[in-house]
């Protein structure tokens, strides 16, 4: 071989060398495609929220520009690329409070808190297995499950709501409620909690707990199924309520709730993993487990409000729907009616986000990151 | 060279006729017991192995001795990593879980023995090689489809790969009826480590082995997580210490090994007592977890191998274990959960071989016969009974009986071994619930395996190799019984190897280079109806156990060692080794992201390269290991990367005369270029490490 191969060969050997080596790790850069056409309504656009399963850190926020019909994932890195390990691990709830952006984030116990625009982070307020977010005023209301532990051997361990200062992110208080809180919702001047009771296996909450905002005090429960999840209130000062059931004879549930007097005004058999009050319609999307065919039943449903009954028992009309393997967020545009639903697949890969005109035929799709969940519209600054 | 006693079994061998004692040995090889010379036994060994009908028809790779002890490894997974084809999971750390993965089929399709019968897990299915401490372990190998001989219990037909860990057998040089050997490392991460091991030859025949071990650790050690922007500039930098990896274990085992005319037997009780802490994944605002596990296994086994008459051997084996494992969270951040599960084993074997035809056949009329034609049947029976305290246990039993037929043939330069394995299981519930009223039925499954080996030349050590193997894996406990999780209907998740090799072994009498050895394989795999967890119902986190994956594995496997003399007395050995793997997610074919994608954490490129230099009482090791990048997932997206890693590690060892006694120092550096890295995403890796090594001979 002569000096020219022997060239050849050690470029080629240490560019081997090099590509098998380390190098600096990247702060994931965001990607951005276009998937809809440019429109503009006062909505500017909306920030889905990917979970990401637990232990994998992979909480990401994307984000929807509906003037120019891009979608980008992951912007919370680029926004702040110094924030050690990134957003976190298991992206729970996510909502919109004046011009600030707050991301529940379940597993890194914490509630970041960001500008509504530039998704940069403005801080963090630590809770402890936080689950859900909503807001009265100045206050933030987040529901966790890490309350105080029972001494007795059930090792039962009782809920709690914090109220945060939205002006300075601070705990101002602590109420206790029932086991395993997930969602709330106010009417007035209360707080409604729905208790789910999911760490106390076969013994499930079955309540929602009632607080007082002017005391801060639970002041009552209004029994209603077991593992309730989802409280939203309606235009006409009612609650509805998703119960999970067991997953074994007590199937899931939607209810109504009149907070006047605590009454069940309504039962349907509408499972509602994911739901979202628009006008005068539910959207929910489920996949209910059946033991006896081991396989999901997967719903897309609209009940109506005032009625008080199924109206729709697909609201996807394109057939679209088979292509959805595990739907797990509902979500739509209030101004549009575009009806967004996500599909959390196998809950380790990247999920998709189907996009639906108001009549259910499919507009577009965009892959998220992992388990994509909650979305959040904003509207353009005045 | 073998002994003659004055034994019962001796004297009722020659009255049952027992004729032409003199050859019994050729079949079964007994420890010898009475042997002067070690080295001599060793030499004797190589010349065995270098027969031709004794070469291995399959891939097999071996590490023991000097190698095993120069490879600075705390553990049969660390040791593990430096053979081919081998994935080993690491969650880091001394006392964090460490899996075993041959050639992407999935750390459940490894079956792992200890002094020849397998470890069993029937509640999750996976042995935690970290636990097994490398401090009595003579030699470990590692076989691809099954080990290559015919004479073994079915269960060893019954995996895909099998990893056996054999212990220190006694051996006594001349004029000495016992060893001692005492021995204390400690090191980074709080590790101390003292062991003592005792010998004892009882009767020429009978021999003790005893030893004991203490493991502690902290497990704290400082890593660093760093990203940088696009720029180049730091992102961040962090340095945190990585907590609640601190262990806490006890060992004890003895042994009794005996040996008798054309037979020998091996009588041992394990006990293994720990408390460990389970360190967790680090993730945005946690730093530190809490959990903790205990786990206490016991089991006494014995085995007796004995040449009933020429031509005909059998074996006996039996098990009893007995494992506690207790987990605990006290995180209150998360769900409270202290659960124990006692799982229980019994387990027996029987096998039998006949040599029909061949040099050591029953009927002496064949012995003549240009073809060695041997037949062996074994069959076993296993126990297995889980118990535990968590809501809506099922309390699941399995019986399950193992039913093998091997033959083997030689003829000239070809070695032909078949196989075919059926499998009954039975399984029965013992607190039905609601949700799972009966057992799981699994349909009897029969399934076989070939394997091929050709010498083209006789006077050259060169082999082509084949295997087609056919197994399976069954659901375990926990895949068909955990409470809400479990899926009764589960069928077992099969594996299809098909294996080609070439190997080649050359000794030089002259010259620098006094041996070399070169084996390459290259493998198709196919696992079909993989078991994974799918999310199911209502967006809580719930899981349901599917046979639902498909994954195929294209890749090759190179082993390559050269030994060097020099006139100095200078023995140098380097080997290296190289895996190729493409293992390509096929399970849905309507994901365009993970279809086709490579398997979570199996790099494409992995290699190790070792070197060993010995003069006189001297030994310096070096070791490196490569593993190239991968993902964690199937979706092969920037997101889900993961990067290479490599470590080099050193060792240096002295051995000398301290009057009657010997004594051993060494020193142990690992990862020295203090390289941060994960395994295991959110799972930081120990930087620069090491240890020291005091052993006391007597």
């Amino acid at each position: 071989m002569d000096k020219g191969q022997w060239k050849i060969i050690s470029v080629a050997l240490i560019a081997m060398v090099l590509a098998g080596c380390r190098h600096d790790e990247p702060v994931l850069p965001s990607e951005t495609e276009q998937v809809g056409e440019a429109d503009q309504t006062e909505i500017a656009g909306f920030y889905l929220l990917n979970e990401g399963n637990m232990g994998s850190n992979k909480a990401t926020l994307d984000y929807y520009d509906y003037s120019s019909g891009n979608y980008t994932r992951n912007i919370y890195a680029t926004a702040n690329p110094n924030v050690v390990k990134e957003l976190g691990d298991v992206g729970n709830d996510m909502q919109l409070y004046g011009e600030r952006l707050y991301a529940v984030i379940n597993c890194s116990n914490k509630i970041e808190v960001m500008d509504a625009r530039t998704a940069k982070r403005i801080g963090q307020i630590d809770i402890p297995n936080c689950r859900y977010i909503c807001f009265s005023g100045q206050y933030a209301y987040v529901t966790s499950y890490a309350g105080p532990v029972s001494l007795d051997p059930s090792k039962a361990q009782i809920g709690y709501v914090a109220r945060i200062d939205t002006a300075t992110l601070e705990i101002t208080a602590q109420c206790l409620v029932g086991y395993q809180p997930d969602e709330l919702a106010v009417v007035g001047d209360k707080l409604y909690v729905a208790n789910s009771g999911g760490y106390m296996v076969p013994n499930y909450d079955h309540t929602v707990s009632v607080i007082d905002l002017n005391t801060f005090t639970e002041i009552g429960k209004i029994d209603v199924a077991p593992n309730l999840h989802r409280i939203r209130a309606d235009r006409y000062g009612r609650l509805w309520v998703s119960s999970r059931g067991d997953y074994y004879d007590i199937p899931p549930k939607l209810f109504c709730i009149d907070p006047k007097d605590g009454s069940v005004v309504s039962e349907l058999d509408v499972a509602a993993s994911d739901m979202d009050i628009v006008g005068d319609s539910i959207y929910t999307c489920a996949t209910a487990w059946d033991y006896i065919h081991m396989t999901d039943a997967v719903s897309y449903k609209i009940v109506d409000i005032k009625r008080m009954e199924v109206v729709s028992d697909n609201f996807i009309t394109d057939g679209n729907d088979s292509q959805i393997t595990k739907p797990y967020g509902v979500k739509i545009n209030p101004r549009t009616r575009e009806i967004f639903v996500t599909d959390a697949k196998n809950y380790v890969t990247p999920g998709d986000l189907y996009c639906f005109s108001p009549e259910g035929v499919l507009k577009w799709k965009v892959r998220t990151g992992d388990i994509p969940s909650s979305i959040t519209f904003i509207y353009k600054q005045q | 060279m073998r002994h003659r006693g004055n034994t019962l079994f001796y004297t009722l061998l020659f009255v049952c006729a027992y004729a032409g004692h003199a050859y019994a040995h050729d079949v079964v090889t007994p420890e010898v017991a009475d042997t002067s010379d070690i080295r001599q036994r060793e030499m004797e060994e190589v010349t065995v192995t270098a027969r031709h009908r004794e070469a291995p028809v399959l891939p097999v790779q071996k590490l023991g001795g000097e190698r095993l002890e120069g490879l600075s490894t705390q553990s049969v997974a660390d040791a593990a990593r430096y053979f081919s084809g081998v994935q080993i999971k690491d969650f880091g750390g001394v006392g964090g879980l460490k899996t075993v993965d041959v050639r992407s089929l999935g750390s459940n399709h490894l079956g792992v023995f200890y002094d020849g019968i397998e470890i069993g897990n029937a509640q999750n299915g996976t042995v935690d090689m970290g636990k097994f401490s490398l401090d009595n372990i003579e030699e470990i190998s590692l076989y691809n489809g099954q080990k290559s001989e015919i004479f073994q219990s079915a269960q060893d037909f019954g995996s895909a790969g099998t990893l056996y860990m054999k212990t220190r057998r006694p051996r006594f040089e001349k004029g000495k009826n016992y060893n001692v050997q005492l021995c204390m490392k400690a090191g980074t991460f709080g590790l101390a480590n003292p062991s003592i091991l005792y010998e004892q030859k009882l009767s020429d025949n009978v021999h003790l082995s005893a030893s004991a071990e203490f493991t502690y650790a902290h497990g704290r050690y400082h890593f660093r997580n760093r990203k940088v922007t696009a720029d180049g500039t730091t992102a961040w930098d962090t340095v945190a210490v990585r907590q609640n990896g601190d262990i806490r274990a006890w060992r004890a085992e003895a042994g009794f090994f005996g040996y008798l005319p054309g037979g020998k037997w091996h009588v041992k009780g394990y006990f293994y007592d720990s408390e460990r802490g389970i360190p967790g994944a680090i993730v945005n605002n946690v730093w530190k977890n809490s959990q903790r596990q205990w786990d206490r296994n016991a089991f006494v086994q014995g085995n007796f191998t004995y040449t009933a008459v020429r031509g005909y051997d059998m074996q006996m084996n039996a098990k009893y274990s007995n494992d506690r494992m207790r987990y605990l969270n006290p995180d209150t951040t998360l769900m409270y959960i202290d659960n124990t599960f006692l799982q229980q084993e019994i387990y027996l074997s029987f096998s039998n071989r006949v040599a029909l035809s061949g040099d050591n056949a029953m009927i002496s009329s064949l012995r003549t016969a240009p073809v060695c034609w041997d037949l062996s049947v074994s069959a076993d029976w296993k126990w297995n009974y889980l118990k535990g305290d968590m809501a809506n246990f099922v309390y699941p039993e399995r019986n399950t009986v193992l039913a093998a037929a091997a033959t083997q043939v030689y003829w000239k330069y070809l070695k032909m071994q078949a196989s075919v394995l059926g499998t009954f299981v039975f399984d029965k519930i013992h607190q039905p619930t609601l949700t799972m009223p009966t057992a799981s039925k699994q349909k009897p499954q029969v399934t076989p395996a070939v394997f091929l080996s050709y010498q083209p030349y006789l006077k050259e050590e060169l082999y082509l190799r084949a295997f087609y193997k056919h197994i399976f894996r069954m659901p375990t406990f926990n895949d068909l019984y955990y409470t809400d999780i479990g899926n009764i209907a589960l069928q077992p998740e099969y594996t299809t190897q098909y294996d080609g090799g070439i190997q080649y072994d050359k000794q030089f009498a002259q010259g620098a280079v006094s041996s070399l050895s070169l084996r390459a394989d290259g493998y198709f795999n196919q696992v079909k109806n993989k078991i994974l967890a799918v999310p199911k119902g209502n967006s809580q986190y719930r899981w349901q156990m599917m046979n639902l994956g498909y994954v195929e594995i294209r890749g090759c496997d190179v082993n390559a060692s050269l030994t060097f003399r020099t006139p100095h007395k200078v023995y140098i050995t380097i080997a290296g080794t190289y895996t190729y793997q493409k293992a390509q997610d096929f399970s849905d074919p309507k994901e365009p992201l993970t279809y086709g994608g490579q398997i979570a954490y199996v790099p494409w490129h992995s290699c190790t390269a070792t070197a060993h230099l010995n003069w006189r009482g001297l030994h310096v090791n070096y070791a490196f290991v490569y593993v190239g990048e991968r993902y964690d997932n199937s979706a092969n997206i920037p997101a889900n990367y993961e990067q290479p890693w490599y470590t080099h590690d050193m060792s240096v060892s002295y051995e000398m005369p301290v009057g009657k006694t010997r004594m051993q120092f060494a020193v142990e550096i690992n990862n020295m270029l203090n390289q941060q890295y994960e395994v295991i995403r959110n799972y930081p890796m120990p930087g620069i490490n090491g240890k020291g090594i005091v052993k006391v001979i007597l």
